[in-house]
């Protein structure tokens, strides 16, 4: 293999997503039923809600408590618009995402002057006040019932069923893992490391720090909102019990089990943590605290997520072994 | 022409001064020092020339333009920038990266261009690396360019803070304590620096209490004590002044041993 090849094929944005590609491509031979697949559009989906928390988390080094509120958000404006107001699918979500995005904004600049523990508190009461609108606002949402949600149509086709859907979810984590990686080898993306790194520095090279923590809070919203739409009209459904708080800190734990500042770490916190209740359900009634254990075991054993010690490791290992015996 | 111009500048703290009406002004080219004993004040002026600090009262123009109280992403877009005391490192990426980190105003920040790559951000990204790089030579840290951050000997992060603020091109480059914590070696490199900066065209402030190092590359000295301007002058009048000698060995000594 040619030097130039392997170098691209090591680069995160070729050789990773290629790789991502293949996953995702061949992963349906090992589905057996329906079931399977709903598992996997299911972690697909939170992946791609990851992927844009792991923006605001792992790169800014900002938090996040109430992310499941903007999922819900997204999922509810997709399901109110098309069926209260008669609105087309595209056209809801494209609305939902906006109306995230103009909210995130103007949450954004008061909360994100708060640091640490008050950024927290903040983004917490977001979500639950979201979770309070959507299970009371029983008019419109159906309460703590839920509503269903009209399929999505595409050029007059209906997109229906777990084999089509699993493709569309496929389609739109791969997209949304490219813009981050994109994002992340830009300028704009240094500029949001260095928020994390420090934000006195940041600020006297140039970095308008408080800019770039409402913008990251915005996409990571929108991106939210997004796949929140996606998964309402996959399911045909929507009903608070998916917006709530401790659907926050599931997202949360994914990123973190997966690495901090990474972004195939997101994607891989997500379909571990979708797939691991589904191994254990005889202890569906324990998931809370399992998630609670494994973030706390995350933070305290491997601080880093799995994806990035995974790869120290690795290159340790080719070092080593690359190395004379001595 | 004055490049910096501090007026009745003040902070206080709980009730205390730590600046206390201040007046000076700094002339473009040229290495400047304020020193003063711990607790002078120096540091807090940094942080008020730079807009970490709000003053409780007076005015900050840098080339003519009040900049009181801008933030100090402002600031760094006019040509002014700063290293610190206690080292701000972006300890989450690599030495060459915290130095293109300090070329962000000259890069492309559009955030569409970013996320599909358009407009040639690849190609703008190299060009960034190789300038970054040049910085990391120019301050004899050639050896680091790909290294960590955080697996850095504590002299090679000062040099990295100052490649950093080099790559904003600063016309007025504040310089918190440079040989804070260096071996005398260390420090005579830091001094070769300092010089080298000022002939590219680059107004140095340092504060530092290395008189060596103070002593060795001013042409003008500013001295704080208690918040408020003791003297100032070049570096030799500074040394025979009964004040400064009184201020940094204790009143009585006057008269006595020079040089601090």
């Amino acid at each position: 293999m040619s030097q130039a090849l392997k170098r691209k094929l090591a680069d995160p944005r070729t050789g990773g997503l290629l790789g991502l590609a293949a996953v995702i491509a061949v992963l349906p031979l090992f589905l057996p039923n329906n079931f399977y697949y709903d598992v996997a559009i299911g972690a697909g989906l939170s992946a791609i809600v990851c992927v844009g928390l792991n923006l605001l988390i792992g790169y800014a080094g900002q938090i996040s408590l109430g992310h499941a509120g903007f999922v819900g958000l997204g999922a509810y404006s997709s399901a109110v618009l098309t069926v209260e107001f008669g609105w087309h699918p595209l056209a809801a979500m494209t609305a939902g995402a906006l109306g995230v995005g103009i909210l995130a904004f103007l949450v954004a600049r008061p909360i994100l002057r708060l640091r640490g523990h008050y950024l927290a508190m903040a983004t917490l009461g977001l979500g639950i006040i979201i979770s309070i609108v959507v299970n009371t606002e029983a008019e419109y949402t159906g309460g703590p019932d839920g509503m269903t949600v009209p399929s999505l149509m595409f050029f007059g086709r209906e997109l229906y069923g777990e084999a089509v859907w699993y493709w569309i979810v496929g389609a739109a984590l791969l997209f949304t893992v490219w813009l981050s990686l994109n994002l992340i080898a830009s300028p704009v993306g240094r500029a949001l490391r260095a928020v994390h790194g420090s934000e006195p520095a940041a600020e006297i090279a140039g970095v308008d720090t408080a800019h770039y923590k409402v913008l990251v809070f915005v996409i990571s919203a929108v991106i939210a909102s997004l796949a929140g739409s996606l998964g309402a009209h996959y399911a045909g459904f929507v009903s608070p019990a998916n917006v709530g708080f401790f659907r926050s800190i599931e997202l949360v734990t994914m990123v973190v089990l997966g690495g901090m500042a990474s972004t195939y770490g997101a994607v891989v916190g997500a379909a571990i943590l979708t797939v691991l209740p589904q191994l254990l359900t005889g202890l569906e009634d324990y998931e809370h605290i399992a998630f609670g254990l494994i973030l706390m075991l995350t933070v305290i054993f491997m601080p880093r997520g799995l994806v990035p010690s995974f790869f120290t490791i690795a290159r340790n290992r080719l070092a080593s072994a690359g190395a004379p015996p001595p | 022409m004055t490049l910096l111009k501090v007026e009745a500048l003040s902070r206080e703290f709980g009730g205390i001064l730590a600046v206390d009406s201040l007046h000076f002004e700094i002339a473009p080219g040229s290495i400047h020092s304020i020193i003063g004993p711990n607790g002078a004040g120096k540091t807090t002026l940094f942080n008020l020339v730079t807009g970490v600090y709000a003053p409780s009262a007076g005015r900050v123009h840098f080339e003519g333009r009040d900049i009181t109280g801008l933030a100090p992403h402002r600031l760094a877009a006019m040509g002014l920038s700063r290293t610190f005391q206690n080292l701000q490192i972006f300890f989450n990426m690599t030495a060459l990266e915290n130095v293109m980190v300090g070329l962000h105003l000259t890069l492309d920040r559009r955030l569409g261009a970013a996320l599909f790559r358009l407009g040639g951000v690849a190609r703008k990204e190299r060009r960034a690396r190789d300038a970054a790089a040049e910085l990391m030579r120019f301050v004899g840290l050639e050896a680091y360019l790909d290294v960590d951050a955080d697996a850095m000997p504590y002299g090679a992060l000062k040099g990295l803070e100052l490649a950093r603020a080099l790559a904003s091109k600063p016309r007025l480059l504040l310089l918190d304590e440079p040989a804070a914590g260096l071996n005398p070696v260390e420090t005579e490199e830091v001094a070769g620096l300092i010089r080298k900066i000022a002939q590219s065209g680059v107004t140095v402030v340092l504060v530092e209490h290395d008189m060596r190092l103070v002593m060795g590359v001013s042409d003008h000295v500013l001295v704080l004590d208690y918040g408020r301007k003791l003297a100032e002058g070049t570096v030799d009048e500074v040394r025979a002044n009964p004040d400064v000698i009184a201020a940094y060995l204790g009143s009585g000594a006057a008269g006595g041993t020079h040089g601090a």
